[in-house]
C-alpha cells in the first residue's frame, strides 16, 4: 500500500484498502477558522440540535486567521461566533485574537494596520499554527475547512480540505466517508542549488503535471532529495498539492519529522503518542517520476493560474507594481530570512508588503540579529512595509481595508500559493507566484528577476 | 424533483475557480443564516472578468439568476474549499453544472450540501453552446438537449441518491448511518 492507503486503512479499521474504495475514517483532528467556522457550527446545530455536543473537544482546533485585522463588522462578528461556540462547548484549543473569553473583537482602525493588535493567545495562519502548537502528528487524519490543510502532509499524515457540511458532520460524529485516492509518486534526487527554494520545486512540478494534474490524487514525495529538506521546505511543497488539484500530499517520516513533532507536542502539552506509516515495497502508483533537484532553477507561475510555469530568468521584461511576502506557504520565518538575505542593505523599488504567517514568526524576526540589527529592522530599512498583525491578509484579497490587498488593477509578485483572477483583490490584477528569494530580487528591481543575480 | 429541467444556460470556460464563483470579500456571509444565504446567491459568479463575460449571471440588483444550468470547461470549482461556492450557485437558483471536469472539493461540496448536480460531460460543450441557449437536462436519461441536439452526460452514479436526498445528512439518516433527527 502507499502511505496514504496505509493511513486510511488504519483509520477505517481495515487491514487493506485500495484506491477507489469508499471508507469511513475516524478523525484525529478537525480544524476550522473564521471564514468557514461559523457556517460549520451552523450546520452542526441545524443537524444535531441546539444542545448538541461535539464528539471530542480535544480534537477540535479553532484558529481565527483570515479576516481579522479589518473594520468589516461581519468579519469581526464571525470571530465572536467562534468564541461563543468555544465557550459553550468547552473547547481547549482556540487561538483567539483577544484574551477576554467574554469579550467582543473589534479592530481599532486608529492604530493602523502595522501595529500589533492581538492578545496573548493569538497565533495567526491556521496551517502554520497547527504544527507550531503541536497538532500535527505522523500517521494521523486531519481534516480542515480550508483547501491548504494538505500542508500537514509534510508530517506523514493524511490531511485534506473539506467544506462546512462535511465538517459539521465530523463535529457531530468524529467520522467521515471518503474515497481512497490514487497516489502519484514524485521521487526527488540531488539537492537544490543556491538561489533555489522548495517553492521552486513545487512550482516546477505543478507546471509539469498541469494545475489539474493531480485532481483527486495523493501526491507522495520520496527520495534522497526529500530527506535533505527541512520541515519548512516540506510544508511549502505539501501546501501546494491543492494547486495541482491534489487531495493530499504525503511525505515519509524521518528523524527530522519525529524531532520536530516531539518538540512541539512537549512544548504545548498536546498528545505526544503517534505511529508513523513506513514505506512499503508493494506500492501502486498511477504516475511515477524522478526529478533532479540540482537541475531546477528559480521558477514563476504566471497569471492566471499556478500551472503557468516560466523560469524567472526568462521574464526580465515583465515590470511589476507590487511585491508581497506572506501566507502559510511563504510567510514562515525561513521564508523571511531568505527574503532578508537578498534585500539586506538595499532598497526596494516597488511597494513591498510583508505579512508574517504567525505571531511567532514576528517574534523570531525581531529576535534574530544580523550584524547587530534585527531582521525585522533590516526588512523595514529596505523599505518593506512589515505588519505585526500576522494573518492571511491579502493572500486571498479579503475585505477592502485588508493590508496589502490589490485594490486596483496591478501586477504583483507574491510568495503566496494561488493566483487565479481576483485572488488578491482586484479581478483585473495579475499575480505572479514565486519563491521568497525571487520575490525579494524582483522587489529590488521592479521587474521579475532571477535571484541568483543577488546571491553569491 | 422533476426529472427534466428546461432553462437558459450560462456558459463559462476552463478553470473557473472559487474566487470567481464567489470572491473572498463575500465570505463573511454565513451560509446557514437564511438572509445571508440569499445574499450569497446574489453574488454568484460575480468574480468573472467583465471583458470575457459581458452578460451578468445574476442581473444587477437581483437575488436570482435566470440560468438554472451552468455549462463549463475543465476543472470547474478549483481553488479553495469554500462551500460558499456551490451554495452561492444553489442560492442563485442553479440546479446543475455540466462541465468537462470538476475540482475535487467543489464536487464533494455539491454532493455534501445537495445544492446542485455536478455532471461530467462526455464532450466539450462550452465551445458549442452559448449563454442564453435553451437546454433541457434529463436527469434519468443523463442527457442535455440543446437546439434539437442531444448530448450524453456521464451518469452521476453513487452520488446521485445523496444529492436527491438533499445532501449527506439526509442521506445518512435515510440509510441509517446516523440516527434520525430528534
Ligand atoms: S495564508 Fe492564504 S492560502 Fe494560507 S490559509 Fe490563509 S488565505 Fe489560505
Amino acid at each position: 500500500m502507499t502511505l496514504t492507503e496505509k493511513i486510511l486503512a488504519r483509520a477505517s479499521g481495515k487491514t487493506r484498502v485500495a484506491a477507489g474504495d469508499n471508507v469511513w475514517v475516524n478523525v484525529d483532528v478537525l480544524m476550522t477558522h473564521d471564514v468557514c467556522g461559523p457556517g460549520t457550527i451552523g450546520v452542526f446545530k441545524r443537524e444535531f440540535g441546539k444542545a448538541a455536543k461535539v464528539w471530542d473537544p480535544k480534537r477540535v482546533v479553532i484558529i481565527p486567521d483570515h479576516y481579522i485585522f479589518t473594520a468589516d463588522s461581519m468579519s469581526n462578528r464571525n470571530v465572536d461566533i467562534l468564541r461563543e461556540f468555544v465557550k459553550e462547548q468547552g473547547l481547549p484549543y482556540f487561538y483567539d485574537v483577544i484574551d477576554d473569553p467574554d469579550g467582543h473583537w473589534q479592530f481599532d482602525v486608529s492604530k493602523g494596520q502595522t501595529q500589533k493588535q492581538y492578545g496573548s493567545k493569538y497565533t495567526g495562519v491556521c496551517h502554520t499554527t497547527l504544527p507550531w502548537k503541536g497538532h500535527t502528528r505522523p500517521g494521523e487524519i486531519l481534516f480542515g475547512t480550508d483547501s491548504h490543510t494538505c500542508m500537514a502532509g509534510a508530517f506523514n499524515q493524511f490531511a485534506t480540505g473539506i467544506g462546512n457540511t462535511d465538517a459539521g458532520f465530523i463535529l457531530g460524529t468524529g467520522k467521515l466517508l471518503i474515497k481512497v485516492p490514487e497516489s502519484m509518486r514524485f521521487f526527488m534526487e540531488g539537492a537544490m542549488q543556491p538561489g533555489v527554494m522548495a517553492k521552486d520545486v513545487i512550482l516546477h512540478v505543478i507546471g509539469d503535471i498541469g494545475f489539474d494534474g493531480a485532481t483527486y490524487r495523493a501526491m507522495q514525495w520520496e527520495g534522497p532529495g526529500v530527506y535533505g529538506m527541512n520541515m519548512d521546505d516540506r510544508m511549502t511543497i505539501a501546501n501546494m498539492a491543492i494547486e495541482a488539484g491534489g487531495k493530499n500530499a504525503m511525505f515519509p517520516c524521518d528523524q527530522k519529522t519525529i524531532d520536530y513533532v516531539n518538540e512541539r507536542t512537549a512544548e504545548n502539552g498536546t498528545k505526544s503518542e503517534f505511529e508513523p506509516v513506513e514505506l512499503d515495497g508493494d506500492q501502486k502508483f498511477i504516475y511515477d517520476k524522478v526529478f533532479d533537484l540540482s537541475k531546477l532553477e528559480p521558477t514563476v507561475a504566471c497569471h492566471p493560474d499556478p500551472g503557468q510555469r516560466k523560469l524567472a530568468k526568462e521574464m526580465s521584461n515583465v515590470s511589476l507594481d507590487r511585491a508581497y511576502i506572506g501566507s502559510c506557504t511563504g510567510g514562515k520565518t525561513s521564508d523571511f530570512l531568505a527574503f532578508a538575505q537578498v534585500v539586506k542593505g538595499k532598497t526596494v523599488k516597488i511597494d513591498t508588503f510583508g505579512v508574517p504567517a504567525t505571531t511567532k514568526v514576528v517574534q523570531e524576526l525581531k529576535d534574530t540579529q544580523w550584524d547587530g540589527q534585527s531582521v525585522w529592522s533590516i526588512l523595514e530599512s529596505a523599505g518593506v512595509r512589515m505588519t505585526e498583525n500576522a494573518s492571511c491578509a491579502a493572500c486571498l484579497g479579503g475585505p477592502v481595508d485588508t493590508f496589502g490587498r490589490l485594490n486596483t488593477p496591478m501586477k504583483c509578485i507574491s510568495a503566496t500559493n494561488r493566483n487565479f483572477p481576483g485572488r488578491m483583490g482586484n479581478k483585473e490584477s495579475q499575480v505572479f507566484l514565486a519563491s521568497p528569494y525571487t520575490v525579494a530580487a524582483s522587489a529590488l528591481t521592479g521587474k521579475v528577476t532571477d535571484p541568483r543575480e543577488f546571491i553569491s | 424533483m422533476s426529472h427534466t429541467l428546461t432553462s437558459p444556460v450560462y456558459v463559462c470556460a476552463d478553470n473557473i475557480d472559487t474566487d470567481q464563483i464567489i470572491p473572498a470579500q463575500y465570505l463573511t456571509l454565513v451560509p446557514t443564516i437564511p438572509e445571508e444565504y440569499e445574499k450569497l446567491g446574489s453574488y454568484a459568479l460575480i468574480g468573472l472578468p467583465d471583458d470575457l463575460y459581458p452578460t451578468r449571471f445574476v442581473p444587477e440588483g437581483g437575488l436570482k439568476t435566470p440560468y438554472k444550468i451552468v455549462i463549463a470547461g475543465r476543472n470547474f470549482g478549483c481553488g479553495s474549499s469554500r462551500e460558499h461556492a456551490p451554495i452561492a450557485l444553489g442560492a442563485a437558483g442553479v440546479e446543475a453544472v455540466v462541465a468537462d471536469s470538476f475540482a475535487r472539493i467543489f464536487f464533494r461540496n455539491c454532493v455534501a450540501t445537495g445544492e446542485l448536480y455536478p455532471y461530467d460531460a462526455n464532450e466539450r460543450l462550452c465551445d458549442v453552446i452559448k449563454t442564453g441557449d435553451i437546454a433541457t437536462l434529463d436527469f434519468d436519461a443523463d442527457t442535455l438537449t440543446v437546439h434539437g441536439k442531444t448530448y450524453s452526460l456521464k451518469p452521476l452514479g453513487e452520488v446521485r441518491p445523496v444529492i436527491d436526498a438533499g445532501g449527506i445528512f439526509n442521506y445518512a439518516r435515510n440509510t441509517g448511518m446516523i440516527a434520525a433527527k430528534a
